[in-house]
């Protein structure tokens, strides 16, 4: 026999298993149907759409890694004195979660590392659906049919933090525990019930012996069922709508073009987990993360300087730094604590803004169609600025978290980075607004000077009359619909409804379209480019 | 063909239609890859993909076997660093290789060619959603629901109530006690040593230099079994001795201190941080958390930061012995506002 007739006899042995096994599970679960409707459904390719798969993929890391955890970490908070490994902490009086996080750290085989994939994988998660978000802001990807879909990512972004935050608590080490105290006086201001929510989240005073593992089970069961549960949601509402793309030659708003599930995009997929799970598992053997060794176990008395929450905990410590002094009242024996209800109530309308915009835009614009063509962020000039203010406004409130190392590190007055920030808070947001509006437009300004007259050569000719003139190429058809293929409105106009009546709500809308579309670039169309043409010839 | 014709009739509010737009040109001609167009390159892309896939599993065994190499020996700090540096970076190589060897797989072998799938509208076909309908209608018609009136509200109501009994079961989330109470009352009172943290040994009234600052606690603390770290959340405080010429005391607050020596709540007024870091040519001191700055010379009065109130003090006196005792309790409630706080 020859090799290749070995080959083949043994290739088809395997597909006959193959074939078995498919026959018996299509048998008793359907599941050819299944395939048939998901092998080839098509996935466009574009960088930015990996942001999403990031956050994915760093959950799945999260899940695994804080799997390992529960089975050393207690959560518990009696009282023991250390005797680990860890000599500068030994005979320290400190919770069992402190005592066996030490444990896990420095006694468990390859707890540290799984302990800093955890850490480093939730850091990731957070920043990656963040940056997910901002992906699909800025193209517009929230339209109809996806402002349900953009409200559940929303939800996942909070739980996120939710998740962050209380694992983050979990070692009830001092800085952690100072992230609980800041907690407790954030909940306590809550006009009326401040100091009963308090006493019932914490079972007593602050701290009592409750917290640690109530916030546990936040943490490992009711946090991550609800993950799970929207994160099904999310992607079944991906699969439904199928993917937005870019628009290109081909492309419309009819079809998708991409890869198939079935093989490209599963291999790649999966191979992008593979390389997701490695860079995570690379930081965490090379870099620290949060060293609770270092800091001690918690004690209401000590801090050190320049503490730091998580970096997504950031924005919400900033906006509590930038309140001026004394902003308290009392009135009729009740206090009204100003300087933590301010902060409190601008994060929450921010990140109400944020939930709801997809319905703002699409009263607005009064557009009821679908839309699966992501914008480039210059064709939608306000939204793109709308967008850069919410990010510099987020920004302002992430840096106001670190006013105390700006302070030190660059040899400022801690008063003087507050004030620049404060004012920061209210100006920046309008200057990345009206910087961001008018880039939009003079790149759409640029893509239609390309339409018409072709891209620039830097070939330099002189003509007979002694006039030096750059050459100009076309743009093939290809590359022109990538620059004239975007969506246009006009302000709406004010009109009377059935009953003859001008409503507050039409006079809102008109002047909110007019803000958002009074200042716009119109895509070049067949006639301009023929009479550019005409007039070369 | 009917989800197309309801497409066409929903509006476009006020987006632009110009019948003269440029028309999308169709797909672009399909490019070659090089593992196409030679079948060299692609043997060769197939012994690398293979090649990094062999390398992923050396990898994870060598990941393994490094564990040995570099274990953890208790009480030797270096050796949990180097097995976690070690052992982590052969995992992160072993999941690299296999990451790259899969998308490299799918971007230089597999079928490179795009494909196009049709969208249909979201909204089921007129069919389904008549049906469905009709399902709502005969279900309703089957149990009555909007003709039974009564019925249906009462069962609203039922459900409406269905949650009560879970108020009552979480009231014992915490103690039976009222917190108010317990935000009230801290553990100084009269007589009270003052005394260092952690090691709580009393201090003397001469040992207070002038410009020194002292992290104290009260000496009964060290009694404390239950709720150690409750009490000294809200015991702890700062003592300080300033020059007499720098401290401005109010009229009714002149006994409180002695010979310059102040004691000050420790726990910021703000949101509940430790006030731990003291100025001491300046008399301030500056909350690490949020920056909220005291002045220890006017009553430790907010000089700037979110804080609203200054920290409240602690009335202090010095025994017979010489030790520095509390006069009372603080004599307003310590730490974060709320909202019976003034009452």
């Amino acid at each position: 026999m020859t090799v290749a007739t070995q080959n083949k006899q043994s290739s088809g042995r395997g597909m006959r298993f193959v074939g078995g096994v498919a026959n018996y599970l299509d048998e008793r679960t359907s599941l050819s149907g299944a395939v048939k409707f998901l092998g080839r459904k098509i996935f466009p390719d574009h960088w930015s759409f990996m942001l999403g798969e990031i956050a994915l993929y760093s959950f799945v890391v999260i899940l695994l890694s804080g799997t390992f955890l529960t089975f050393f970490y207690e959560p518990s908070m009696v009282e023991v004195h250390y005797n680990g490994s860890y000599a500068p902490l030994k005979g320290i009086q400190m919770s069992v979660a402190y005592s066996s996080t030490l444990d896990l750290t420095f006694d468990v085989r390859g707890g540290l590392l799984m302990r800093q994939v955890h850490h480093w994988a939730a850091l990731l998660f957070v920043a990656s659906i963040g940056l997910h978000m901002l992906r699909v802001f800025f193209t517009g990807a929230f339209r109809k049919p996806r402002e349900i879909n953009w409200v559940i990512g929303f939800g996942l972004f909070i739980l996120a933090m939710a998740e962050g935050f209380t694992g983050y608590s979990l070692p009830d080490d001092l800085l952690s525990g100072n992230g609980l105290r800041i907690i407790d006086g954030m909940v306590k201001s809550i006009p009326g019930i401040g100091a009963w929510i308090s006493y019932l989240l914490f079972g007593g005073e602050f701290p009592g012996d409750n917290i640690i593992p109530r916030l546990y089970v936040l943490h490992i069961m009711l946090l991550p069922a609800l993950v799970i549960a929207l994160l099904a949601v999310h992607l079944v509402l991906l699969i439904v709508n199928k993917h937005t793309q870019f628009a290109g030659p081909g492309r419309t708003n009819e079809n998708v073009v991409g890869a198939p599930i079935l093989p490209v995009f599963a291999a790649k997929a999966g191979g992008f987990f593979f390389l997701v799970f490695g860079v995570i598992m690379a930081i965490a053997s090379l870099v620290t993360i949060n060293p609770i060794w270092t800091y001690g176990p918690y004690d209401p008395s000590p801090v050190s300087a320049g503490t730091q929450p998580d970096w997504y905990i950031g924005f919400a410590d900033g906006m509590l730094r930038l309140i001026p002094s004394g902003w308290e009242y009392v009135a009729g024996g009740d206090t009204w604590s100003w300087n933590i209800l301010t902060p409190i109530i601008v994060l929450m309308v921010f990140i109400i803004i944020v939930a709801i915009y997809p319905f703002i835009e699409a009263w607005i614009t009064g557009d009821k169609r679908e839309h699966h063509i992501a914008d480039r962020p210059r064709n939608n000039p306000t939204r793109t600025a709308i967008g850069a203010a919410g990010v510099t406004f987020y920004g302002v409130l992430w840096a106001a978290a670190a006013s105390d190392l700006f302070a030190t590190h660059f040899r400022l007055t801690i008063e003087g980075v507050i004030r620049t920030l404060q004012i920061f808070l209210i100006v920046g947001p309008i200057i990345a607004f009206w910087a961001t509006k008018k880039i939009a437009l003079a790149l759409q300004r640029k893509d239609r000077e390309m339409v018409l007259h072709g891209y620039e050569s830097s070939r330099i000719v002189r003509l007979p009359g002694g006039e030096y003139q750059e050459i100009h190429y076309p743009l093939d058809e290809y590359e022109q619909w990538r620059l004239v293929s975007y969506e246009e409105y006009a302000p709406a106009q004010v009109r009377p409804n059935k009953r003859g009546k001008i409503t507050v709500g039409t006079r809102m809308r008109a002047s909110l379209s007019r803000f958002y579309f009074e200042d716009r670039i119109a895509p070049v169309t067949t006639k301009e480019l023929e009479s550019v043409h005409h007039g070369h010839h | 063909m009917a989800d197309k014709s309801n497409e066409l009739e929903v509006s476009a509010g006020s987006a632009v239609a110009r019948p003269d737009r440029l028309q999308n040109p169709g797909f672009e001609p399909e490019h070659q890859r090089v593992t196409d167009e030679s079948p060299a390159r692609e043997k060769g892309a197939e012994r690398g993909v293979s090649f990094l896939f062999l390398l992923s599993a050396i990898l994870s065994v060598a990941a393994f076997v490094l564990n040995f190499i570099f274990p953890i020996v208790p009480g030797d700090l270096l050796s949990t660093r180097l097995n976690n540096l070690f052992v982590g970076i052969a995992i992160a190589a072993g999941l690299l290789t296999l990451g790259v060897g899969a998308v490299h797989w799918a971007k230089a072998l597999m079928h490179g060619h795009e494909l196009v799938e049709e969208r249909h509208g979201t909204r089921g076909d007129d069919a389904t959603r008549s049906r469905a309908a009709e399902i709502f209608t005969e279900a309703n018609k089957e149990s009555g629901w909007t003709r039974r009136r009564v019925l249906r509200n009462s069962l609203i109501g039922a459900l409406v109530a269905f949650p009560i009994p879970a108020i009552a079961l979480f009231r014992d989330l915490a103690p039976s006690k009222s917190p108010q109470e317990l935000l009230n009352h801290t553990l100084w009172k009269k007589g009270v040593r003052l005394t260092r943290d952690p090691n709580g040994v009393p201090i003397k009234a001469s040992e207070v230099t002038i410009g020194s600052a002292f992290h104290v606690i009260p000496e009964t603390l060290g009694d404390v079994e239950e709720g150690f770290l409750d009490e000294k959340a809200k015991a702890a405080v700062l003592l300080m001795r300033l020059p007499l010429a720098d401290l401005n005391e109010a009229e009714d607050r002149k006994g409180w201190s002695y010979d310059g020596i102040v004691a000050y709540s420790k726990i910021c007024t703000h949101v509940g941080c430790p006030v731990a870091l003291y100025e001491q040519q300046t008399h301030h001191l500056l909350c690490p958390c949020h920056q909220s700055q005291f002045d220890v010379s006017n009553h430790c009065a907010v000089i700037f930061g979110p804080a609203a109130r200054p920290l409240p003090q602690l009335p202090i006196a010095v025994d017979a012995e010489g030790y520095l005792v509390a006069q009372s309790d603080f004599l307003e409630p310590v730490g974060p506002s709320y909202w019976e706080r003034a009452r």
